[in-house]
């Protein structure tokens, strides 16, 4: 199932057209019981739109990416599930996002809750300067918790849960910054699934990594998926292929096209998702 | 090829730029050092007999040529310093003899040299030893022998009635008490050593004066290093006399320590705070590059500026009021009101914070954005991002600040002098007095020995080599409390190891 497999059609235009509605229907995967509903989310940064009307649902339990080109709104999207977009000024959104039926938006929302809900890894592995212990108990000691023998098996099945805990169970007690790239974005998942989230969302998690460490990233995201909703950002058109159940092509701040991976993959509706996928621009 | 030459050139000219730096760095350590170490060294006693039958006894302490007279083309010899002592006999301690006028040099065996509390050092021979009329030795070596005892016990019953002194301040005295005290006094002061001068006059010296007695001619090496390590432990241990020219100089080491440590922790929680604002809550406009603008050039301000502001904000607005609202029965005479160590270190902490801000700005910016967004994507508030993760990554970058506040701040006199660092303190801040800690009280400083000793000292020349070993001693207290931070922010930087900032 590779972007290659796939029959490379005849385009005449390369120019993004504007998805009509009824088409883009047609695109739509029915998922159930969506644990992220998205409705005609627009964002703005100042006076330059970076979202046009994205509507999707993400689906419970399975893993599902955004692809697209640099630029095209996909991380913006990823951020605006746990409304890390909130740190910068200037942000203006509109439409809205359902968890699991709660409108993150709405102002009696506790918005450290939410993120309590909706963990993230970013692009960049960014663990504390702390101990790996620290590291991982993060996330429980803000929220309140901060006995050892509470956090002891929280930080084992943590570290467990990221198939880190045989690489540093005898140093737990030193510092995270001297782990290798890949063992950080462990660490950083670790941490990230301490705090038993219902969705994670991982912003190019392997994009600075090299193959072997991806491999492993990419193993540990099949394990966690019978446990959690992943949402993964991702510029690697392999990588999506291989690890997503479902994929959404996101062009120009607009969603272009959503469905099963493998059906993005092998059967694209939109001439810009083929044309993306197959490599001729992006 | 002009290139080349110019690229191999610039290297060179850059290395000789450091060592030229380190050069001068090390010549001048070297040149305190080389100044302050020999100040505790006793010197063998010379008897130096002139032509006219003169006699001097003393240490002869330097040898110069003498410039040549104008119109002369030849200098007319050579002439030694001569430290012979005996003040309160001959009203100086050094002289200046012309190597010609010299007929004999010798070492007596039996030249003692006497420390006293007052007057400075006596250079003579022991002639009696006397217990209010009565003699109780005579003759050099009988005294000699005698005198050891009389000494050590002399010393204790002086610290005993010290005690009993410092017990019963402020208490009603007893009567019976203190007429004993009084015919103790009367007795020590009868005690007294005679000494004969190298030119036949006698001087009787209280023994109870007489911090120790020595013969350097006939002293062993060890007991002439066992002297000079002793003379530098009473040097950093004991109090100021003669108007500092003697003795230790422990209050200003405390005084200047304390203060340093004051302005610490008065500067550290300000700077830190106003970095925070700057850095992370306020928004990022022109106001803003206005104030840190505006913080650097405070960096610039002559530091006697802040003196001035010190005096007027704190001493007189700050200390009057508290005066006014507080200590009013004891007005007019000023509690706050005057110049006094917590203001001394308020001033000093304004004058360095600038250089805490910039440090701390730097060392917050030096946080990676994406290790912010990573705490609060966990649910964590903005406040417990910046407790917890961001300020404990700054810690290095802010204790670096610190250490330059600390350094500035200890070397720093001018200011200090209009807001309550004084030539002589009576007491320390701290004590065991209640409330223990007086920090209205005035306090005595390294920086400020050193001019005080140097260029405010009746007696200059014998002052010199202490100038240098205060200098010394200020370099070393800066240099160990500098030491003492670096090893903090090292220990901190190992834990966080390195890596990934």
């Amino acid at each position: 199932m590779r972007p290659g497999g796939s029959e490379p059609r005849s385009t005449e235009e390369t120019r993004p057209e504007r998805v009509a509605p009824a088409e883009e229907a047609e695109a739509r995967p029915v998922i159930e019981s969506a644990v992220l509903r998205v409705k005609d989310l627009s964002l703005w940064y100042g006076a330059s739109r970076a979202l046009h009307a994205v509507s999707l649902d993400v689906a419970p339990r399975k893993i599902t990416a955004f692809i697209g080109p640099s630029g095209c709104g996909k991380s913006t999207l990823l951020r605006c599930f746990n409304r890390l977009n909130d740190l910068i000024g200037d942000v203006r959104v509109e439409g809205s996002i359902f968890l699991e039926g709660l409108d993150i938006h709405a102002t009696d929302v506790d918005v450290n809750m939410l993120r309590k809900r909706v963990g993230m890894v970013f692009q960049k592995s960014n663990p504390f300067p702390k101990s790996i212990y620290e590291n991982v108990a993060y996330g429980c000691r803000i929220h309140g918790m901060s006995r050892r023998p509470d956090l002891d098996p929280i930080v084992e099945r943590s570290l467990r849960a990221a198939a880190l805990w045989d690489e540093v169970k005898d140093r737990l007690h030193e510092s995270a910054l001297g782990l290798s790239g890949g063992q950080q974005q462990r660490l950083c998942i670790a941490r990230a699934i301490a705090v038993e989230p219902e969705v994670i969302l991982l912003d190019e998690p392997c994009s600075a990594l090299d193959p072997l460490s991806t491999a492993r990233i990419e193993e540990l995201m099949q394990d966690l998926k019978s446990d959690y909703s992943i949402v993964i950002v991702t510029h690697n058109m392999q990588q999506a292929s291989r690890v997503s159940d479902y994929t959404a092509f996101l062009y120009m701040g607009r969603l272009v096209e959503y469905g099963e991976t493998e059906r993005v993959f092998i059967n694209p509706v939109k001439k810009q998702t083929e044309d993306y996928i197959t490599g001729r621009f992006g | 090829m002009a290139r080349r030459i110019l690229e191999h050139s610039l290297g060179a000219i850059c290395g000789a730029a450091l060592a030229l730096n380190l050069l001068l760095v090390l010549g001048l350590l070297f040149l305190i050092a080389a100044n302050a170490l020999p100040a505790f060294w006793q010197e063998k006693v010379t008897l130096v007999t002139l032509n006219d039958g003169r006699k001097l006894l003393g240490e002869i302490r330097a040898r110069e040529v003498i410039p040549p007279r104008q119109g002369e083309a030849e200098s007319s010899g050579a002439r030694i310093k001569m430290k012979t002592g005996n003040r309160d006999v001959t009203g100086e301690d050094f002289v200046w003899i012309d190597e010609a006028q010299i007929a004999s040099r010798v070492t007596p065996p039996d030249a003692v040299v006497l420390e006293r509390l007052e007057y400075g050092f006596f250079y003579g021979t022991m002639a009696e030893l006397r217990n209010g009329s009565e003699v109780v030795a005579r003759g050099s070596e009988d005294v000699a022998r005698a005198f050891g005892p009389v000494h050590d016990r002399i010393l204790r019953q002086v610290a005993e009635t010290r005690d009993v002194e410092r017990h019963g301040a402020g208490a009603p005295a007893d009567p019976a008490v203190s007429s004993g005290l009084a015919a103790l006094h009367d007795r020590l002061a009868g005690e007294v050593l005679v000494m004969t001068t190298a030119d036949g006059a006698s001087r009787a010296v209280p023994v109870e004066k007489i911090v120790r007695a020595v013969r350097p001619n006939v002293l062993s090496s060890a007991g002439t290093l066992g002297l000079y390590l002793t003379r530098a432990r009473e040097f950093l241990l004991d109090d100021p006399r003669e108007s500092n020219t003697e003795g230790g100089i422990f209050p200003a080491i405390f005084g200047t320590v304390l203060m340093v440590f004051l302005m610490t922790f008065a500067a550290a929680p300000l700077g830190v705070l106003a970095a925070l604002f700057l850095r992370e809550y306020s928004e990022q406009g022109v106001l803003v590059r206005l104030v840190r603008t505006a913080v650097n050039n405070l960096a610039g301000v002559p530091s006697i500026v802040f003196g001035i502001f010190g005096l007027g904000f704190f001493v007189y607005a700050v200390g009057g009021s508290i005066d006014a609202w507080f200590f009013a029965d004891r007005l007019p005479s000023p509690t706050f009101g005057t110049g006094g160590l917590l203001w001394a270190s308020l001033t000093l902490a304004l004058l360095t914070v600038p250089v805490v801000i910039v440090a701390t700005e730097e060392g917050l910016a030096a946080v990676p954005r994406v290790v912010r967004e990573g705490s609060l994507a966990l649910g964590a508030t903005h406040f417990e991002t910046m407790t917890r993760v961001v300020l404990p990554a700054a810690m290095p970058g802010i204790l670096t600040g610190m250490i330059l506040a600390m350094a500035r701040a200890a070397g720093e006199v001018a200011p200090l002098m209009i807001v309550g660092m004084v030539k002589l303190a009576p007491a320390l801040p701290i004590d065991g007095v209640f409330p223990f800690v007086h920090l209205e009280r005035k306090f005595m400083h390294l920086g400020f020995h050193i001019f005080d000793l140097g260029f405010q000292s009746p007696n200059v020349e014998s002052t010199k080599p202490l100038v240098y070993a205060t200098a010394l001693l200020l370099i070393t207290v800066v240099t160990v409390m500098n030491l003492l931070a670096i090893s903090l922010r090292n220990r901190l930087r190992r834990k966080y190891a390195t890596g990934a900032f």
